[in-house]
């Protein structure tokens, strides 16, 4: 399977920045938990992006053609996992998005992002046009995405059900949608609104109201968003030091750990850190767009935009929400919050990276 | 294979404008990065010292609880309120000291205090004291410049507009604990929060809370407010409509003072409670901000159990009320009929064991009607020995005893009714005869509470259906409208024939209203009062020992089971007056106070006497009736 020409192409710089974010992830952890009850969590990260790292490597090892073959069957299981959320939920009324396999914890959502990615990568590449799909060829795509993304806000976690479909309508408009098409889908979505709307209860029109503008609940989300920007803001330039921060040490922020992360490294290490973290996403996320374009066949372009375009949503709506100019959304910064699901199925994703750039010369 | 890089030409053109699209993305968040850090970046770091920007809770007020006319029996009051913020004290023993001056609360309280609400959110204040009076509040106001950390707050509190009143139906408020806090029907409620604990406080919870308001504010370095930023005002809780009539409740208070035991009224015609007194009773105002340790002591530790709510917690021996049901599974087993005659010579002998009457000489020869009225023993001992225990049982289960009749109060007991099934599982013993015997007569095993017997003859005095006894009438929005009715809930029919029904019905009329009979006490004049009495023994003693010997605690609980009037049954009503002794002589005079007072209230409304008996025109009066 594994030859050595495939060993001298190996892309050495893409997994070398996934190492040195998930190193500054780690390190600003240690921060955000230190001196809490959750104090080590950071050794469990360690443990998470090891085994993300094996996961990584183990998807290397096969032609990435080979998981086109198992694109439909792997998205069939991630629906039967998302389908055992809710029988879980129903027994376990403390959880709603986690099934427990053994002694591990584990969020189907994050494997539906993967699964929905080849699975329209995979319909996508059978049917290649050239002048772009209408909307008839769309529909079977547009099942793909709305069955696991209805499910997952049903669960309810609407962040990840997000970047579902954020990811979803990235590739089709990677792979070219026509204009007309593209139109009418827009029209056919905002005029269907006001009907979804009638439907809805009072209390569901206002979470989704204050999920748009925070600040219609200054004692909830508004809060947050005020006191993330604070925490950023204090930091200014150079920020206040290696455990300095103030602000989210005192569960000002919540999820510190995990959606706020950028807070906690932002208050610490001030526009500098901010700004370096930053360019390192961008490092990667053009690396990565460049792996698609460069890659050797049409599967494989669409499956390494499909991770980018993750990658990418990721970080532009976790940051954003926390600089406040997004609603405020549970969404994980890749490689940074904690997390391990968020961390494996972002690894996996750099698995496949990995394996359509060692392959494009091969044939 | 497909060959090659087919098919991607199309997608490479497009790349640069990904490409741009993303830059553009990560230019926005890098520039909002520069305006929070460099040019906000004084403004909120001076923010972030000491947490300036807090959120300070207003508390909603509590909904009202009214009765079914309106009147509102509890409702709130403004209460002065001492809290502290730990992370904002400066001296904490200058502090503690202060307040010990003042207040007279220890450091070591304020201690305990504070380490009760260790996990709540940061700089949210912790209640030191409740209600101080004006004089303290104007010493705290004044020293507060001196004592970061310190807040005087004015926040909602329960007032008891007729102190004890129905404390056990309405309940009270305690602070949330851990415990609670972690399951999910406190989801979004914090430590410290005050939650009705018992009665339709706790099962009401949800509708009565209302929502917290809050104000996002500015403070100094000292905690103290400067601004407020955002303010969201709380939303009161919804009302509740009782089914409870204020002024039946108050008599039937008064009719208990000095006594314990129990009044339960319903409206035997759809299952709603009138008026629920358990006596002795508690004080529902020294929870209203959290219970002090010594108080919570006293009232556990009364050998009369205020806290108990007798009319649904307490079990007791039916007595002779039970005789009604035994009557009830003869007729319709055909074990006995309405003309049959039995001898009761005062004793009944069943192997070498005898059964004694309650009347000394015996009733002589004596049909079933006369048996109910008269409440002989000796009759009832053979109609439960033909019957058997676990047809007997059966029936009793029918009428709905033996297990909790689903008013929505906590800790409802069950009762217990026996059968040689039980008594094998339990005991691992034989059902014996004898046992059968005192069963048949309400004693034994068989347990029951007062509501479980009100419920059972409610189903008697009406069509044979048993409600669910319902407490709440509606509940209303702070505005008035109407958010939630009740309707009532039927949970079964009672086993019996109509014409079983209307002989039952002519012996309890007997039992008050004919010269030998046993209720005659509870007799009002032109109204068909119907009853049964009954007496539980509290242990069994020998016959010749007068009731002034016995000690109190020993003495038998009195019962007295009515309704009237029997054409068109408005009232039902059960008396429990434990050590009472006779239930003629201690509780059917209650019982007869309680129907007459309610009597006086609807003629007074003009709604009594009825004009016609019972059928379709009697419901119209009704829901007339329940919609004030």
């Amino acid at each position: 399977m594994i030859d050595r020409r495939l060993l001298t192409h190996f892309d050495w710089p893409l997994l070398i920045f996934v190492l040195i974010i998930s190193f500054i992830g780690v390190f600003n952890l240690y921060s955000a938990t230190f001196g809490e009850v959750e104090s080590h969590l950071y050794a469990k990260q360690i443990l998470w992006i090891g085994i993300g790292l094996a996961s990584t490597l183990l998807i290397t090892v096969f032609d990435y053609r080979f998981y086109r073959d198992f694109a439909y069957l792997f998205y069939g299981i991630s629906l039967i996992s998302l389908v055992a959320v809710f029988i879980y939920s129903a027994m376990h009324p403390e959880v709603s998005r986690w099934i427990k396999i053994g002694p591990l914890f584990f969020q189907p959502a994050e494997l539906a992002k993967i699964a929905i990615i080849l699975a329209l990568a995979k319909y996508f590449d059978h049917f290649p046009k050239k002048d772009g799909y209408g909307l008839r060829e769309l529909i079977f795509p547009f099942i793909i995405l709305s069955v696991p993304s209805l499910m997952v806000a049903k669960q309810p976690d609407l962040g990840t059900a997000i970047s579902l479909l954020l990811i979803g309508f990235s590739i089709i408009l990677f792979v070219k949608i026509k204009w007309k098409s593209l139109v009418i889908m827009i029209i056919g979505g905002i005029s269907i609104l006001p009907f979804i709307w009638n439907f809805l209860m009072p209390y569901q029109k206002k979470r989704i109201l204050t999920f748009f503008r925070p600040e219609l609940d200054p004692l909830g989300a508004g809060y947050h968003i005020i006191q993330s920007k604070i925490a950023i803001g204090s930091g200014g330039g150079l920020g206040k030091g290696f455990l300095k921060g103030t602000q989210c040490k005192l569960h000002f922020i919540p999820a510190q750990h995990t959606d706020f992360v950028f807070s906690v490294w932002a208050e610490e290490w001030g526009l500098a850190g901010g700004l370096i973290l930053l360019a390192l996403y961008l490092l990667l996320i053009a690396w990565g767009a460049n792996i698609s374009i460069r890659s050797k066949d049409r599967f494989g372009a669409i499956v390494a935009f499909g991770v980018v375009s993750m990658i990418f949503w990721h970080v532009i709506i976790n940051i954003g929400m926390a600089l406040g100019m997004m609603p405020v959304v549970g969404m994980p910064l890749p490689f940074m919050s904690y997390g391990g699901s968020a961390i494996l199925s972002m690894m996996v994703g750099v698995g496949l990276l990995l394996n359509i750039s060692m392959r494009r010369y091969i044939f | 294979m497909r060959l090659g890089s087919q098919g991607i030409e199309d997608l490479q053109r497009r790349y640069k404008l990904f490409l741009i699209a993303g830059l553009i993305g990560f230019l926005a968040l890098g520039l909002r990065m520069w305006h929070l850090q460099i040019i906000k970046g004084e403004e909120l770091s001076r923010l972030s010292k000491h947490n300036r920007i807090r959120i300070r809770e207003i508390p909603a007020s509590r909904g009202m609880i009214l009765d079914r006319k309106g009147r509102i029996l509890i409702d709130n009051r403004p209460s002065f309120e001492v809290l502290l913020v730990p992370e904002d004290i400066v001296d904490m023993e200058k502090t503690t000291g202060f307040l010990h001056r003042i207040l007279r609360v220890t450091p070591e309280e304020v201690g305990k205090r504070l380490e009760a609400n260790n996990h709540r959110p940061p700089f949210k204040p912790i209640r030191i004291q409740s209600d101080i009076s004006r004089l303290h509040l104007a010493l705290l106001k004044t020293h507060q410049l001196d004592l970061p950390g310190l807040i005087v707050d004015v926040r909602p509190r329960r007032a008891y507009n007729y102190g004890s009143m129905a404390s056990h139906l309405v309940g009270y408020l305690g602070e949330i604990d851990g415990r609670e806090l972690k399951r999910d029907r406190f989801k979004g409620y914090q430590m410290g929060d005050i939650i009705g604990k018992y009665g339709v406080e706790q099962q009401w919870e949800p509708f009565l809370k209302g929502m917290d308001g809050g104000r996002q504010v500015e403070v100094d370095a000292y905690g103290r407010e400067i601004k407020v930023l955002q303010r969201v005002e709380s939303h009161p809780g919804n009302n509740l409509l009782l089914t409870i009539d204020l002024d039946l409740q108050m008599t039937a208070e008064a009719l208990l003072e000095g006594k314990e035991g129990a009044i339960v009224a319903m409206n035997p015609q759809n299952g709603q409670i009138l008026a629920m007194v358990s006596h002795p009773s508690y004080d529902p105002s020294l929870f209203a901000g959290g219970i002090n340790h010594d108080d919570w002591e006293t009232l556990i530790q009364n050998p009369f159990h205020p806290l108990q709510n007798r009319g649904i917690q307490g079990q007791y021996a039916p007595g002779s009320v039970f005789k009604m049901i035994t009557a009830i599974a003869g007729l319709e087993e055909g074990v006995i009929s309405p003309q049959e005659i039995l001898f009761c010579g005062g004793s009944y002998q069943l192997g070498n064991r005898t059964y004694r009457c309650w009347r000394k000489g015996g009733h002589g020869k004596v049909d079933l009607h006369r048996a109910i009225v008269e409440s002989c023993d000796v009759f009832f001992y053979q109609v439960g020995q033909r019957l058997g225990i676990d047809t007997l049982a059966k029936y009793a289960k029918g009428f709905g005893l033996g297990k909790p009749t689903g008013i929505s109060l906590n800790d409802e007991k069950p009762g217990l009714i026996p059968s040689s099934e039980w008594k094998k599982k339990v005991y691992d013993e034989a059902w014996y005869q004898g046992e059968t015997l005192s069963c048949a007569i309400g004693q034994g095993y068989i347990l029951v509470t007062p509501l479980q017997l009100l419920n059972a003859i409610s189903a008697i005095a009406t069509e044979g259906i048993l409600y669910r006894p319902q407490l709440v009438e509606r509940i209303e929005r702070a505005n008035g409208k109407v958010l939630k009715s009740y309707e009532p809930i039927s949970i079964g029919k009672i086993p019996i024939s109509p014409e079983n029904l209307m002989f039952i019905r002519e012996a309890l009329l007997g039992v008050v209203n004919e010269d030998r009979g046993t209720g005659r006490v509870a007799r009002i004049k032109d109204v068909t009062v119907s009853g049964k009495t009954g007496t539980a023994q509290v242990i069994s003693l020998r016959e010749d020992v007068a009731e002034e010997d016995i000690p109190y605690e020993y003495r038998d609980h009195a019962w007295f089971v009515a309704y009237a009037p029997m054409e068109n049954p408005i009232i039902s009503v059960a008396v429990l007056v434990e050590h009472g002794g006779h239930g003629a002589s201690a509780s059917a005079p209650i019982a007869r106070k309680v129907m007459q007072k309610y009597l006086d209230i609807l003629k007074e409304e003009g709604k009594f006497p009825p004009l016609v008996a019972r059928g379709r025109e009697m419901d119209s009066l009704n829901s007339r009736d329940f919609t004030r």
